[in-house]
């Protein structure tokens, strides 16, 4: 079960994400393999879901019920629910401190 | 969730960027990753409950802070311009304490005690890390005692989730350019200074570190570490200025230079007009917050800064604290706690994840989620904050209810006043009235004053008393008090 907060490992290259908002019984994937809070061993990843994801983005579906922060970055591409999930622009604001 | 993943994830993806300069050294964000893991470890070891800073602005502040949320730790910085006995009252709150102090002396009873120089040397070392980190986004990362204006100081509490989702919300990872620096000369007690900690390390901007303000060094700092950001309070503008205008061109005196952040009390609109023409080339922001909102919650921003010095119809603008941050939901609601349209005052509320509004263990939220801040103000048709003072400052004659914020600002437009101070007195014909200190720099009279106030306000504002004084009592982060101004009278 994905809670926000949760660490999530990719379970076939370097990526690892945090849970900003997920349902219940999402299931994320990166480079087609699911991922989990610990993963024993990597294995290779699905060559149609390797377009990497990179560390500072956050991902999001379409209706926004997921989103992810990636915290390390990574060859495979995170799909949830099958759906490929996209990079959410942060609106920059100035900095205020 | 923990503050400490920030630090990760830029130790991660830039491990060679300065993170921190101070006194000509500096720490790169891999060394200030490590330094906390291996702070987090002697705290884990240590079987305090609390990590505690009292100390100015150095290494340590961020160090203790990472440190204190990878072990799982509250972290507590203390306000050094206490007294010993208010200092003991509060360590006493916070027992078994590990403190870190400037000073390899201690004059506090605690568990472990440890010097600055120690703490950095020991966390620099080669010595052992924290093995697995603590990752429950509801446990308490900052604990912050409130300046007490009003009473005994409250704790402040800040979860992880909070603090997370206000970086996360308002800045963007590796945003900085590489040559970018900000200088952080707010104390490192204060919520400021701890977002400033955060928000930096995030954007991997470097953080040049200035323990005590003094404003020609700050402007000396700004020059030789090519300072191009910097946050400060209005006292501490006031007196850049003053320093400023001595220069003979402002440009050269920091020529990277590029924006100037705001808060922490309010702006007199004559200072932020002066700010404006004397740095034209300078990105000006107010940001308004809160301890118990993790820091900022409003923007003024450099745009907004710009149209309103340019049209002067926008010109009141610039009194204004600017607009809700995306992430902020925020209502002005009256006394009976109904939401009140555009142009009517009354208390700010506040909602979204980094919003706390918690003391002591206990929340002060209402069954919505809304944390009602105390401060007075209104919202102008464009979503503008103004904010008018704390809710508890506003003076009620008779009936009606007085903006100390409204005939102060009046007063600060006269050219021989330089600062203004209205608070309620007791009054028998009206509950309260309306007392005046004012510090003048060329003569005006009693009667001259209160003629400009008639005609400018009702005459329900005009002061039953008017103090010349010289200077008005301000806490070091310019906030006035009230308290004791009230006490004059």
């Amino acid at each position: 079960m994905l809670k926000p907060g949760s660490r999530l490992k990719s379970a076939v290259c370097d990526a690892e994400v945090m849970v900003i908002k997920a349902g219940a019984n999402d299931e994320v994937t990166c480079g087609g393999a699911v991922m989990a809070t610990d993963v024993p061993e990597k294995g290779a990843g699905d060559e149609a879901q390797m377009h990497g994801c990179l560390i500072g983005k956050r991902y999001i579906n379409q209706e926004e019920t997921i989103e992810l922060l990636c915290v390390k970055s990574g060859d495979g591409s995170l799909y949830c629910n099958g759906e490929e999930l996209m990079t959410k622009d942060t609106k920059k604001l100035p900095s205020s401190d | 969730m923990n503050i400490a993943l920030l630090l990760q994830m830029a130790s991660e993806a830039c491990p060679d960027r300065v993170a921190i300069t101070f006194e000509g050294q500096h720490y790169d964000n891999q060394s200030l990753y490590e330094a906390a893991e291996r702070a987090a470890a002697m705290f884990q070891s240590s079987g305090c409950r609390f990590i505690s800073v009292l100390d100015t602005s150095s290494p340590a502040a961020p160090i203790a802070l990472m440190g204190a949320a990878m072990a799982g730790l509250p972290y507590v910085p203390l306000n050094y311009r206490l007294t010993v006995e208010q200092l003991t009252g509060l360590i006493e709150r916070i027992q078994p304490a590990f403190l870190i102090t400037e000073s390899t002396d201690c004059n506090y009873s605690v568990s472990q005690h440890m010097g600055r120089n120690d703490f950095l040397a020991a966390a620099m070392s080669d010595g052992p890390k924290i093995e697995a980190w603590h990752e429950d986004p509801s446990s308490v990362a900052v604990q912050l005692f409130t300046s007490g204006t009003t009473g005994t100081p409250k704790a402040a509490l800040l979860r992880h989730e909070h603090l997370v989702s206000y970086i996360l919300g308002s800045v963007e990872f590796m945003g900085a350019d590489p040559d970018e620096a900000t200088l952080v000369s707010v104390p490192p007690y204060h919520i400021a200074g701890i977002s400033a900690v955060m928000s930096s390390i995030y954007a991997c901007r470097r953080q040049v570190q200035l323990a005590n303000f003094e404003p020609t060094l700050w402007v000396e700092l700004c020059r030789t570490e090519a300072v191009t950001n910097a946050f400060v309070v209005p006292t501490m503008l006031t007196r850049i200025i003053d320093v400023l205008e001595q220069e003979a061109s402002v440009a050269d005196a920091f020529p990277a230079l590029k924006s100037i952040a705001y808060g922490g009390g309010k702006m007199p609109i004559p200072v932020i007009e002066r700010a404006l023409a004397l740095m034209p080339h300078v990105n000006f922001t107010n940001a308004y917050g809160l301890t118990e909102t993790s820091s900022t919650i409003t923007l003024l921003d450099p745009d907004d800064h710009r149209e309103a010095i340019s049209d002067p119809a926008l010109r009141p603008r610039l009194g204004s604290v600017g607009k809700a941050l995306p992430a902020i939901e925020l209502e002005i609601r009256d006394e009976d706690g109904l939401a009140v349209s555009a142009g009517t005052p009354g208390e700010i509320y506040v909602r979204g994840p980094q919003v706390s509004g918690e003391y002591d263990g206990k929340s002060v939220l209402d069954s919505e989620g809304w944390f009602p801040t105390r401060d007075a103000g209104y919202l102008d048709e464009g979503g503008y904050l103004f904010l008018s003072g704390r809710a508890d400052d506003v003076i009620v004659r008779g009936g009606e209810n007085i903006s100390p914020g409204e005939i102060e600002d009046l007063l600060l437009e006269r050219d021989e006043i330089v600062d203004a101070a209205a608070v309620g007195v007791a009054s028998e014909e009206w509950g309260e009235s309306v007392a005046l200190a004012v510090v003048v720099k060329s003569a005006v009279t009693d009667t001259e004053i209160k003629d400009y106030i008639r005609e400018h306000l009702r005459s329900s504002r005009v002061p039953e008393k008017v103090l010349v004084v010289e200077e008005l009592p301000y806490n070091e982060t310019g906030k006035l008090l009230r308290r004791v101004v009230r006490e004059w009278f």
